[in-house]
């Protein structure tokens, strides 16, 4: 295991350096620098500006400037909010996202999970293809579509829920569901499939044989299996969900990670737009390496090769 | 991971008799094609007044405008086919765009294989550990000011030849040029998925006899991926467009959706759902704003994916139960 663990360890750095290093590039050679939008002033005064975030100079010369800091595990400072260390940024975003990420993440693997398993268990019936219709719609109606549509129904009409805004838990019930409810059906689809391939091997046959109901039988034996691909879509799934849904938090007024993505662009604010996708490329890095280890607790054959 | 599938399951000849007793499918392939056609069609028959601009904004359905007018007092029937218009013609054109470059590095990836595959692979699964909207975003940031420098420029030149008609017409197209970067920023963006498909079904086609055949009788390996691996692979490709489609289409509304994407006075479905969030309030529903254009566009996504998904169960070897 542990010679596994820093080989992964070791291509991890090079692939998060390689998407800094794409990202950062790509940000500068954007036309626009991260002052066009303030006042007007002399190219004297905008080079000092500049050379104060080590902004000036070439593109490889700003580069290696970030990389060093970088390596230093210094994120540098936000070139739009003023006196703003972008770890300080992040740090005051970030657990609002987490919170609706890791909520979202809860309800659409488990609700996945079951939903797909119900329908594998009855194949070819109602169920399974209600469910399956409803998992299709529910991948074809983009958060901005169902966010509005909930609002609308649970917050305006019914008035069950608040409208927008974070910190109680009745606010984190409608953005929560928002986010989950294309993962649901991806992960329902995702569960059925291998589950139905599941049930037809020998030692489901064995299992059924020696007397055990269906229903024991798949939940002791072949969900243990059939979940394995779930779980390969889980890690990602994770990154994607903790690091903020840039639409639902601006459907229900949250104020998360999301946004920054979107404002850094728009701003060429680049120290917090590298900062961003470090968080997101670390997180994803992190829920592969965990898949990976989960895997091999759940299915004893998986040897991990150093 | 799903590379090593069953080589005689290839070329099931029977694909298209199991994608036409798919009644799903075929519903969402009439849906899709009467909806372009209506598209196409339909604005260009409508009375001009309708598509202008008028005082009387936020009128709900009527006899006049069948499905009300927004802020500007433009009539939505109108604004919500151009909208389709826009929709579709971008997610068909990213797609074909993705379509091109994945096949082709997909291709090159599996037949060279070796050292030329790992780094390629390695490459792709670098740029997918960049937030694949953020990559978008920059790519449209970029982009956006070169096209409206370039549009400029040409405007220029016709006016300091005083040709003004032409002029004119290049300021009308100005307005949509942010469609042009859309599709370009979103078709170098897509095609990962596209790619790693085709190179696992060049991994399996490669060791297949006529390959072998084709390369002993002197055939060279351009050729040999032209005349024998790209027509193997023609099916798969189909389906994997079909299914990229939907997806250009969601990440164009979705930029669009926060203002990135389609600007006024060109129309897109997440431009338009846009406008109808922003006017929900408890007073006072405009819900024609929001209803339409929702319902309009989850129908297409659907039906897109409905077609999809049954071209995928008759024609992709992998995913048969």
């Amino acid at each position: 295991m542990l010679p596994f663990l820093l080989r992964r360890a070791f291509s991890s750095v090079i692939v998060i350096f390689c998407v800094i290093s794409i990202t950062f590039v790509l940000a500068r050679i954007t036309p626009g620098g991260p002052f066009d939008t303030d006042k007007v002033v002399s190219d004297q005064v905008m080079k000092a500006k500049l050379a104060r975030y080590h902004l000036d100079g070439s593109t490889w010369a700003q580069y290696t400037a970030y990389v060093s800091a970088i390596v230093h595990l210094d994120l540098g400072v936000s070139t739009k909010y003023r006196d703003w260390r972008v770890s300080e940024l992040l740090q005051q975003k970030l657990p609002n996202s987490f919170m609706l990420g890791g909520l979202a993440f809860v309800i659409a693997s488990c609700s996945g999970v079951l939903l797909g398993s119900l329908a594998a268990m009855k194949k070819d019936t109602w169920i399974d293809r209600v469910a399956m219709f409803g998992a299709l719609l529910s991948i074809s109606i983009p958060s901005f579509i169902s966010g509005p549509f909930l609002i609308a129904c649970f917050a305006l009409w019914l008035g069950w829920l608040p409208v927008g805004g974070w910190g109680t838990v009745s606010q984190m019930i409608l953005p929560a569901i928002c986010l989950a409810a294309p993962y649901i059906a991806y992960v329902a689809r995702l569960m059925r499939n291998s589950l139905l391939d599941v049930l037809k091997s020998d030692f489901m046959r064995t299992a059924r044989a020696k007397g055990l109901t269906e229903t024991q039988a798949v939940a002791r034996h072949a969900v243990k299996v059939a979940i394995l691909p779930v779980i390969t879509f889980l890690g990602p799934l994770a990154a994607n969900l903790l690091t903020g849904s840039m639409i639902v938090e601006s459907v229900f007024n949250i104020s998360g990670a999301g946004m920054i993505f979107v404002n850094s662009i728009q701003n060429r604010d680049v120290f917090v737009l590298c900062g961003a996708v470090i968080v997101y490329c670390v997180l994803l890095v992190l829920f592969n390496l965990f898949v990976d280890v989960i895997y091999t607790l759940l299915d004893k054959r998986i040897k991990l090769y150093a | 991971m799903h590379e090593a599938a069953a080589p005689a399951s290839i070329a099931r000849p029977d694909g298209w008799q199991i994608l036409k007793r798919n009644r799903a499918a075929v519903i969402a392939l009439c849906f899709l094609l009467g909806l372009s056609l209506i598209a196409i069609v339909v604005p260009g028959l409508l009375p001009e007044a309708l598509k202008l601009t008028s005082s009387e904004s936020f009128v709900a359905p009527s006899s006049a405008h069948f499905l009300g007018t927004d802020v500007n007092g433009q009539d939505m029937l109108y604004r919500l086919l151009s909208g389709a218009r826009v929709s579709l013609g971008v997610g068909l054109a990213g797609a074909f765009i993705s379509l091109i470059i994945g096949t082709l590095y997909g291709m090159i990836s599996g037949y060279a294989g070796g050292r030329v595959d790992s780094v390629m692979m390695r490459t792709v699964e670098v740029i997918q550990s960049v937030p694949r909207i953020l990559f978008i975003m920059i790519l449209i940031a970029a982009l956006d000011d070169y096209v409206k420098g370039w549009i400029d420029g040409w405007r220029l030149a016709a006016q300091a030849r005083s040709w003004t008609e032409l002029a004119k017409n290049i300021s009308e197209v100005k307005a949509y040029s942010k469609v042009l970067v859309m599709i370009v920023s979103l078709g170098l963006v897509e095609w990962l998925t596209m790619a790693r498909i085709v190179r696992g079904q060049v991994l399996v086609l490669r060791e297949m006899t006529f390959v072998t055949a084709s390369l002993a009788m002197g055939q060279s390996s351009w050729g040999v991926l032209r005349r024998h691996l790209l027509p193997n692979l023609s099916t798969i490709i189909l389906t994997y467009l079909t299914l990229t489609i939907p997806a250009v289409i969601l990440d164009e509304s979705f930029l669009s959706f926060l203002g990135l994407g389609i600007e006024d006075p060109a129309a897109s479905w997440g431009s338009l759902l846009k406008d109808g969030a922003q006017v929900i309030n408890p007073l006072e529903s405009k819900w024609w704003l929001l209803v339409f254009p929702a319902v309009l566009m989850a129908a297409s996504l659907l039906a897109l994916n409905f077609l999809g998904d049954g071209l995928r169960d008759a024609f992709d070897p992998k995913s048969g139960e």
